[in-house]
């Protein structure tokens, strides 16, 4: 696998406004159900126009973080107890999911979550709720998304249930683009994908971030792919960021190589090194 | 009409399996006008075994809560009405008050008892149903007290009497009032459809009760949308008590109308609104006919347990109901 060549493409994405924060979370701690400890102490940055990937196993605290900084994580009965989230400038860690949308910032989450017994089309209109700027407008940005997602606009009056899993994935991008977002936070949008289903995703995206500014902090356990298509990495491990960096050196950091994109250096190692290795990754924190 | 009547011979069985099988029908046929009020009468009252479901319905395809405070509702919007007025306020600006009252009513159910709740298993937001409605039954007897009250009806323009059709051989007499109320509760459904099917609000609360959580990710206010729904289910509330009222009277015994609902969402599906409105008609029309005619042969009473019956059945073949919503599962 040539990780260099893949990640030279990152110098052609094109930045807006480089280096202003729209998003800072600092330090934060979540604890579900007042009793289990999720993370421990995060902190991130995601600049204005960048694309930020958020990467690490199961259960490493990936889809949590994301929830706290959507405010989300209420339903599901966590709380943010300690730190504080930024986004453009003021605390809205207090702020609900609705106020959050409102202000620019929203969540496609994983598994899609597609409204099965509505339509394509109202999915995407379910999107626009926060919006008043009027009908007209509304139907302009549906028909930019279906300029995005052409299969959007042939599956238009399906309903989402019984749409392909690419298909929904498109739906619930699209729906997020309908509340006309400064900021979307992707969680695993490769999941369940076939992988040439996952590039045209993930082209979009880019695509999305280049021509509409839009900002992306992404949750993916596809190291490889997510570092393609970003341009900072973090990496979260028992909830707490192990390692984070610009995504060309995380590709070829020799610990992500060995753990996250399972290339080994050299000789294939025995699972007795991979322990000791482990041992020392851990130290890193 | 005269029909031969041909006696099985001797066997009690067969006696009795023609009791059961035939002779019912061989009434049904001799008395055509008896039949048409039965069933005039049965329409009626599954109407508003219908309506009542109905507020079930919306709460619980919103909220995923199955509201038994419904039938508390119907009898406390029908008391806030006829206590207004009886308190000298004129009927519309009562009627208009008691629309306000349900609309606060969903409003503190809303910020006392769902918000705090948020998140927490079906069953504890049920139980705290089963709180509202015994507030509501010791808020209403302090207010209006506890005796029932007659439902006002000629103050509002609802018409009284009946018109009698000399026809079938017979005559069959139907209430002005019932008329008046199939009209207005068709009227309120035909509303509430297409409010659901064509409005941004309609829209949100069929993407809430598809997936509260992406629903709360795309920005859709919970909040907002359970005090809507709660409303409405304050509104069929309130049409349901005056039309309820005006057959019998307006108490708390009412309450247990809550009950007869049941049957009629296991038959219709929980989260159907036509599913609602079909349970409730085959309800009422199989408990009037079944009562009429097959009541006599085990000493009457029948209307107390084929509802329950008739869900049960359900129940065993198909727990979807009627018309349950489609599972949606891919492979």
């Amino acid at each position: 696998m040539n990780l260099t060549a893949d990640s030279q493409d990152q110098i052609r994405v094109p930045s807006i406004a480089q280096g202003e924060r729209i998003l800072s979370v600092n330090n934060i701690e979540v604890i579900y159900n007042r009793v289990i400890l999720v993370l421990k102490g995060v902190s991130l940055e995601v600049t204005r126009g960048g694309i930020v990937a958020l990467l690490g196993a199961n259960g490493a605290g990936k889809t949590t973080t994301l929830k706290a900084i959507s405010n989300l994580l209420q339903a599901g009965r966590g709380e943010v107890t300690k730190g504080t989230i930024e986004f453009e400038g003021q605390q809205v860690q207090h702020l609900s999911p609705n106020e959050l949308v409102r202000r620019g910032c929203i969540q496609v989450m994983e598994g899609r979550m597609c409204f099965g017994h509505l339509t394509i089309e109202e999915n995407l209109l379910t999107g626009a709720f926060t919006r008043r700027d009027g009908q007209a407008a509304i139907k302009a940005d549906i028909e930019k998304v279906y300029a995005y997602f052409p299969r959007l606009r042939e599956r238009r009056a399906s309903l989402a249930g019984y749409t392909s899993g690419g298909e929904q994935q498109m739906c619930a991008i699209g729906r997020a683009l309908m509340s006309k977002p400064k900021m979307i936070l992707l969680d695993e949008p490769s999941m369940g994908l076939a992988p040439q289903v996952v590039e045209e995703i993930f082209e979009i995206v880019r695509d999305l971030n280049a021509r509409e500014g839009v900002s992306f902090l992404l949750a993916e356990q596809n190291t490889n792919m997510a570092l393609r298509y970003a341009r900072y990495g973090y990496i979260l491990e028992n909830g707490r960021v192990v390692m984070d960096g610009d995504a060309q050196a995380l590709s070829q950091n020799a610990d992500v190589k060995e753990f996250y994109l399972g290339v080994a250096e050299g000789k294939r190692k025995s699972f007795r090194e991979g322990k000791h290795y482990r041992r020392r990754k851990r130290w890193l924190a | 009409m005269h029909v031969e009547k041909q006696r099985p011979a001797g066997s009690a069985l067969m006696h009795f399996l023609y009791l059961i099988f035939i002779d019912p029908f061989v009434q049904m046929a001799q008395a055509p006008d008896l039949l048409a009020q039965t069933l005039w009468e049965g329409l009626v009252s599954g109407m508003l075994y219908a309506l009542i479901a109905l507020g079930f319905v919306l709460i619980f395809k919103a909220s995923g809560v199955f509201n038994f405070a419904q039938g508390i509702m119907v009898v406390f919007a029908a008391l806030t009405l006829v206590g207004l007025y009886e308190a000298g306020v004129p009927a519309f600006l009562a009627l208009a008050l008691a629309i306000v009252v349900m609309f606060i009513l969903a409003f503190v159910v809303e910020r006392s008892v769902l918000r705090p709740l948020v998140g927490q298993p079906d069953i504890i937001l049920f139980m705290a149903t089963f709180g509202i409605t015994y507030f509501l039954i010791g808020f209403g007897e302090i207010v209006f007290g506890g005796d029932p009250k007659v439902m006002i009806t000629a103050p509002l323009y609802l018409p009284k009497g009946a018109i009698t059709y000399h026809t079938l051989g017979g005559m069959v007499q139907l209430q002005k009032i019932d008329i008046a109320a199939a009209v207005i509760a068709s009227l309120m459904v035909a509303g509430l459809a297409i409010f659901f099917s064509r409005t941004r609000i309609g829209r949100a609360l069929r993407a809430v009760a598809d997936s509260h959580e992406a629903a709360l990710s795309v920005g859709i206010s919970l909040e907002q949308i359970w005090v809507i729904v709660w409303f409405a289910a304050g509104l069929v509330a309130l049409v349901t008590g005056i039309f309820w009222g005006a057959r019998s009277d307006v108490s708390f015994a009412l309450e247990v109308i809550a009950l007869k609902a049941l049957p009629v969402l296991i038959l219709g599906g929980f989260t159907s609104i036509p599913g609602a409105i079909v349970g409730g008609l085959i309800i009422g029309l199989g408990e009037k006919i079944v009562e009429f005619y097959w009541g006599p042969l085990v000493g009457g009473g029948t209307d107390a347990w084929f509802a329950y019956v008739i869900a049960l059945l359900f129940l065993l073949f198909r727990p979807q109901g009627l018309f349950g919503e489609r599972i949606i599962e891919r492979i």
